[in-house]
């Protein structure tokens, strides 16, 4: 089984956003490993490791982002394709440019028979560029997977993915299919120290991203504007008895904020 | 004029309010708006949702039905409103930011060759542009998307924009046939049923929980608050964690991002990746023993107290205030 591991690196959820007149500044920021793709890279080794095969991480960024291809290697995956542009381009990307990035990279590389992928990147919530890249591929996808079953011949899969409600659809698919993993699908390994060691080994095939016929110029939306979020004034804090506390609430909801 | 297409989704039989929002959005602005529903559900309520869909501004309400249309098939989903799309001429298609449109609008932009704003909080539309503000890094701050052309793809986050009064007008129901070949098929949907609470993402108003509820069993006193005012129930990640509560409950970066009129927060510390998913809701209440807990700086009403004898208490406050009316 060939199997593709799309990743993003994001900034850490700790990040204090300083804006520049192009988005949020990135120097001097930690970046992490999207945390949802730990999981698309914890399934596609689990199932390398079944099924035999490759488990390959591609990711599309300046040159910081193979830090977090070098964490999916030392995870277990075996290669990697670094779709390079510089920080600046990154900046006037939209996800429509970057998922034809990606599903270019992969068809050049390709065929994939599985193509694995974090529900959501923490930094632009955008939930779309796995969807995005399956439909350039002309491929069937599933999304916010809970639950990867193959089939004995690892030629279909069934799947669970997560809705509305706390409900789960039932989904049945033939391979080729790209799958965005969600919280719940495994527990992702932590790097161990061979791993790390092996890691930086493992070969990091680098395309430029105007190699694959694509720059800025091809996004469909330009960032126009950025801006922090309006402060809030400060609120009233109750004391008093348990019942004093739910009489001041109750009041307030209703005859002040007429929320109730 | 501009012409939009909106995806209304039902829930129970009536179009859903999140919905209706993204018709209002686009008919106050002056665009021409038709709405499209899809599967069995919708054939059923179908002068319903026309008069919901009019009264928003709708001027049809074409319904895509057929017996494969039971539960979400995102191929058909995509091939129909593509079809539809670009057979009806339009420019913009929109919907609310649900589970079901964050999975679908990205594959149909890519079909449609259009660039999508997902999950915007404000849209704005001059002419033949359209630009769309969005929240990025959890709502750490905003960017304004501006499409270089249309068609554009655009989803709204529930809750954020308004309706506007009803018109009394009906949308003109058309009979649309579904069109595309199942790849990924949905068999069945497992796991909501005898839940009649609202959905988290949809909630006007949410009460959620965190550690210090100590046990699944407690989320009792929650609920039953909770339900007087017509509240979902939410809960921490510690909450998560620690097996007190289901994943689909979370609020937060890696749970819901919610956006309702009233949270109620109850033992919650107020941590930076569970206010990233409530922190823009309209008012905030905390109760927490803690003065010092970083969710009363966020809080536009805090009591300081035990959870535990003050959430009895303010169920029995509201049921007397609604009872009075
Ligand atoms: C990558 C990442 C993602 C995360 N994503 C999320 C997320 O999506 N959602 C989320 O919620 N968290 C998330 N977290 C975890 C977050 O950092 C906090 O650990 C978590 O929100 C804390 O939950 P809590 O407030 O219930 O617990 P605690 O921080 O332990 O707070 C419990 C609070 O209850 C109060 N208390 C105790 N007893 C009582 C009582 N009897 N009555 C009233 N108050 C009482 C205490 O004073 C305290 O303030 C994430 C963390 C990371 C690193």
């Amino acid at each position: 089984m060939k199997i593709a591991v799309l990743v993003k690196q994001t900034p850490d959820t700790e990040t204090k956003a300083n804006l520049g007149a192009q988005g949020l500044e990135t120097t001097g920021l930690k970046f992490i490993l999207n945390p949802y793709d730990e999981f698309a890279v914890e399934e596609a080794i689990q199932l390398r490791d079944k099924l035999k095969g490759e488990a390959v991480v591609v990711s599309l960024g300046p040159d910081r982002v193979v830090d977090a291809m070098r964490t999916a290697l030392a995870m277990g995956c075996d290669t990697g394709i670094h779709i390079k542009v510089s920080e600046d381009e990154l900046k006037k990307l939209d996800s429509f440019t970057v998922a034809k990035a990606l599903a270019s990279a992969l068809k050049q590389k390709g065929p994939f028979d599985l193509i694995l992928a974090g529900k959501q990147a923490i930094d632009d919530d955008a939930l779309a560029v796995p969807q995005m890249v399956a439909e350039f591929l002309e491929l069937p996808r599933v999304t916010v997977v809970t639950k990867l079953e193959m089939s004995a011949d690892a030629k279909s899969a069934k799947l669970r993915r997560a809705v509305e409600g706390g409900a789960e659809e039932v989904i049945e698919v033939t391979l080729p299919v790209l799958v965005a993993a969600h919280k719940g699908i495994n527990t992702p390994r932590y790097a161990s120290l061979p791993g790390i060691m092996k890691a930086k080994q493992k070969k990091v095939e680098l395309i430029e991203l105007a190699a694959l016929g694509l720059s800025s110029n091809d996004a469909k939306v330009t960032y126009e504007k950025f801006e922090l979020p309006p402060e809030k004034a400060p609120g009233k804090i109750f004391k008093g008895s348990p019942q004093e506390l739910a009489e001041q609430i109750v009041q307030h909801l209703r005859n002040e904020a007429k929320v109730i | 004029m501009t012409k939009a297409l909106v995806l209304v989704e039902l829930k129970n039989g009536n179009a859903k309010k999140s919905s209706l929002e993204s018709i209002h959005a686009l008919a106050s602005q002056g665009v021409e708006v038709d709405a499209i529903a899809f599967g069995p559900d919708t054939t059923g309520n179908k002068d319903k949702v026309a008069k919901a869909v009019g009264g928003q501004g709708a001027k049809k309400l074409l319904i895509a039905d057929s017996a494969d249309l039971k539960f979400y098939q995102p191929d058909i989903f995509t091939a129909t409103i593509a079809a539809t799309f670009k057979a009806g001429g339009y420019q913009i298609l929109a919907g609310s930011a649900s589970s079901l449109v964050k999975d679908l609008f990205p594959t149909i932009a890519v079909r449609l060759d259009a660039g999508l704003a997902p999950d915007c909080v404000a849209i704005k539309i001059e002419g033949a542009s359209l630009s769309a503000k969005r929240p990025m890094l959890a709502g750490k701050y905003f960017a304004t998307l501006k499409f270089k052309a249309f068609p554009a793809v655009v989803s709204l986050r529930p809750n954020v924009l308004t309706i506007g009064a009803d018109s009394g007008q009906s949308a003109q129901i058309v009979a649309t046939p579904p069109s595309g070949s199942i790849r990924a098929k949905t068999l069945e949907v497992s796991g909501a049923a005898g839940n009649s609470r609202p959905d988290l993402t949809e909630a006007e108003r949410i009460m959620s929980a965190g550690r210090a509820i100590k046990e699944a069993a407690n989320f009792k006193i929650i609920e039953e608050c909770a339900d007087v005012i017509g509240a979902a129930v939410g809960a921490s990640r510690a909450a998560v964690d620690a097996g007190m509560a289901p994943h689909a409950m979370q609020v937060g970066q890696t749970g819901k991002t919610v956006n309702p009129n009233l949270y109620i927060a109850c033992g919650i510390s107020g941590a930076i990746q569970h206010l990233a998913g409530m922190k823009t809701s309209k008012v905030i209440v905390a109760i927490n023993t803690d003065p010092e807990a970083p969710i009363f700086q966020k809080a536009d009403y805090g009591a300081v107290g035990d959870l535990f004898a003050v959430v009895p208490e303010l169920t029995k406050e509201f049921k007397k205030l609604l009872s009075a009316g």
